[in-house]
């Protein structure tokens, strides 16, 4: 009795995968912030899945399956983002889900895709994410404290030892505080003051004087458009000399744009290669992709591609590397997210392991500095 | 820098910020003190005009002075429409109702401002140059001067508007005593209308003249809206200069508060004071009890 009920369940099982495999498509679910404060993210995020996976259709799919895909708009929103998780899981019956843009959201929907056995590849920067590592986590940004220590590297070649810190009071401001201050005490800096600003804030001169009465030999800003615009003319305004540094998270010309190039002359921040891929050797193991994904955006939508929109194309291009190697199955995609090794992506080479969801390191980021309106490697 | 010349700076800083809450503080004053609503939707209008200035100079190219005079008058007819489709068809209007169409009304505005011209932030280019002006020892921009002299613009223009020409008298009256002013002659709905344009076509040029510094977009609104509205409140709903000290008061404690204490408790600061205000003293700090609220 025993082994007939093995039978028919396997026969079951059979049966059900042979469906899914006459249906030819492989579904895929996204979530994106594409309205709301974090829109800036999940916009180019959409986008860019939008042209890939046309793209890769128009091709044929994966070998003979076409994606089918199912985005969603969470607006930011951690409860929207869990309902519509839900929503992907069961109804539509995603085999992976691409997102969210935001870190809250994230966090908000990973019980849900632990319990539910489903690869969720993150878009979002927080390093809370993928340490500890969970099962079926992965994330596309590198963790913000890579680009922190690739920034406080710079300082320390430079010989700026004593720091001044202004960051915004979201998530991702204080992520890369917090993440900061662990890193600068750890490589002997000094912090000699730890200023926040609000996100809708428009003037910064007061954090900014009293950074100014002290003897900081530089400024890091951390933050998202429009309050590093805002630093970046403030300190101009107060005629302030030492070094203003910035974080990926303004490495757009949109930042230029809105500071202004003559204030934002000299800011110095570590950035993802797709902002000076131009300007990368050709034997840069990125240069290619790079260049692809900059040239295919901005012939479908008219627009200079942005890193934000890269961590999609990661995380697209992790789940098609994953199912060409092992297999259409949450568990099996799964498993070949965790076995890629040297993928060349927008965000930089990864590189997975059972210990490590993220795979970047340090040579995802290049420190950039603005020149005339425009960004050169900084030397 | 010594702490003398921070202190100057933080004044400065302070009451720049301060003369920016203040003007659109007014534009609540104003709608308040003619019809007893508060309009939820002023920091609508105060995005309006950035964002329509924008639209008309950067992305069609007008000339500067089209396009922000274009800007002021495409957001009076929003809000006068706004008056229209909202405000007037409610049959027993109750202060909470409005409240809550003006909230609702804000909402609608932002989403479409957002659906039409796209939710990235854009800057303008301030009137005249970048290059900060040193006052002693501390900076301010020109653009910061712009705003100061606008806002004493404002405020005289309304002083002669409400004392001095027959609408603006009627205005008051209509504040003073709805019932009585209509049975004087007074056409009520026509000055609730009035005070509509007024305060549209005021947060649209508040708008226009902080764009350069603050930078717009669809969102910016609400945090305006609500500083300024903790300006005309701490200025205990005047149109004239209660509302302006407000503003600058504003400014300054958060300037302070952020230079001082801690920059982590800047918009805590804002809202303490405003807590405080209503509790201690709703009717404002510079006004007694029962004054005449114009």
């Amino acid at each position: 009795m025993k082994q007939y009920m093995a039978v028919l369940s396997a026969a079951a099982v059979m049966l059900f995968s042979l469906e899914a495999m006459a249906a030819g498509t492989i579904r895929i679910g996204a979530l994106f912030s594409v309205t709301g404060p974090a829109s800036f993210l999940g916009e180019p995020e959409k986008k860019t899945l939008e042209m890939l996976v046309k793209d890769l259709n128009a091709k044929g799919g994966i070998k003979g399956s076409k994606i089918e895909l199912f985005i969603e708009d969470t607006q930011g929103d951690a409860t929207k983002a869990m309902q519509l998780a839900t929503k992907l899981i069961k109804n539509d019956k995603v085999v992976a889900i691409i997102g969210p843009s935001i870190t809250g959201d994230t966090m908000a929907i990973i019980p849900l895709v632990e319990k539910e056995q489903i690869p969720l590849v993150s878009c979002a920067a927080g390093v809370k994410i993928t340490d500890p590592v969970k099962k079926w986590v992965f994330k596309t940004p590198a963790n913000d404290h890579v680009a922190g220590e690739k920034l406080l590297d710079y300082l320390g070649a430079k010989k700026q030892k004593n720091v001044a810190l202004l960051t915004v009071s979201d998530a991702y401001g204080q992520s890369g505080r917090e993440q900061l201050k662990a890193l600068a005490v750890k490589k002997g800096f000094t912090l000699v003051a730890d200023e926040v600003y609000s996100p809708k804030d428009t003037d910064m001169t007061a954090q900014l004087t009293k950074i100014k009465g002290t003897k900081a030999e530089a400024i890091i800003c951390w933050g998202t458009n429009p309050g590093p615009a805002v630093v970046t003319r403030n300190v101009k305004q107060l005629g302030i000399k030492i070094p203003l540094y910035q974080s990926h998270g303004v490495a757009s010309k949109k930042y230029i744009e809105l500071a202004g190039a003559e204030a934002a002359e000299g800011v110095i921040l570590p950035a993802g290669k797709l902002t000076v891929y131009d300007k990368l050797k050709k034997s840069d193991p990125q240069h290619k992709t790079l260049g692809e994904y900059d040239q295919a955006y901005r012939k479908s939508y008219g627009v200079e591609a942005s890193t934000f929109g890269g961590y999609a194309h990661d995380a697209f291009e992790l789940v098609v590397e994953a199912i060409k190697k092992s297999g259409s199955t949450p568990e099996q995609i799964r498993n070949g997210i965790e076995q890629v090794r040297k993928l060349v992506g927008v965000s930089g080479l990864f590189t997975m392991s059972p210990t490590d969801h993220n795979g970047l390191d340090l040579s995802a980021f290049e420190m950039v500095k603005v020149v005339k309106g425009d960004w050169e490697l900084a030397k | 820098m010594d702490l003398l010349q921070q202190l100057t700076q933080y004044a400065f800083s302070g009451l720049s910020t301060g003369a920016i809450y203040a003007l659109i503080g007014l534009g609540f004053a104003i709608i308040y003190n003619a019809t007893g609503i508060i309009n939820f939707a002023q920091g609508e209008f105060v995005m309006l005009g950035g964002v329509l200035t924008h639209f008309f100079l950067i992305v069609l190219k007008l000339p500067a002075g089209v396009a922000m005079g274009g800007a002021v008058i495409a957001t009076t007819v929003i809000g006068a429409l706004f008056e229209r489709l909202t405000i007037r068809p409610l049959k027993r209007p109750t202060p909470l109702s409005l409240v809550i169409i003006t909230i609702g009304g804000s909402i609608f505005i932002r989403g479409v401002a957002m659906l039409v011209w796209g939710k990235d932030t854009q800057s303008l280019p301030p009137f005249s140059g970048e290059e900060p002006i040193t006052l002693a020892g501390a900076t301010v921009m020109p653009q910061h001067l712009w705003i100061f002299g606008i806002t004493l613009l404002v405020i005289a223009a309304n002083k002669f508007f409400f004392y001095y020409t027959i609408r603006g008298k009627a205005m008051r009256a209509c504040s003073f005593n709805r019932t009585a002013a209509s049975l004087v002659g007074i056409d009520v709905r026509k000055m609730v209308l009035l005070s509509f344009v007024i305060s549209s076509a005021m947060g649209a040029m508040a708008g226009i003249i902080i764009a350069p510094l603050t930078m717009t977009a669809y969102d910016v609104g609400v945090m305006l809206g609500l500083k300024g509205f903790c300006a005309a409140i701490i200025g205990g709903m005047s149109s004239g200069f209660g509302t302006v000290l407000g503003g600058l008061l504003l400014g300054l404690l958060e300037s302070l508060g952020a230079g001082l204490i801690s920059s982590g408790y800047k918009d805590a600061i804002a809202f303490i004071i405003l807590l405080l205000i209503l509790f201690i003293r709703p009717q404002g700090l510079f006004s007694k009890a029962q004054t005449e609220r114009v």
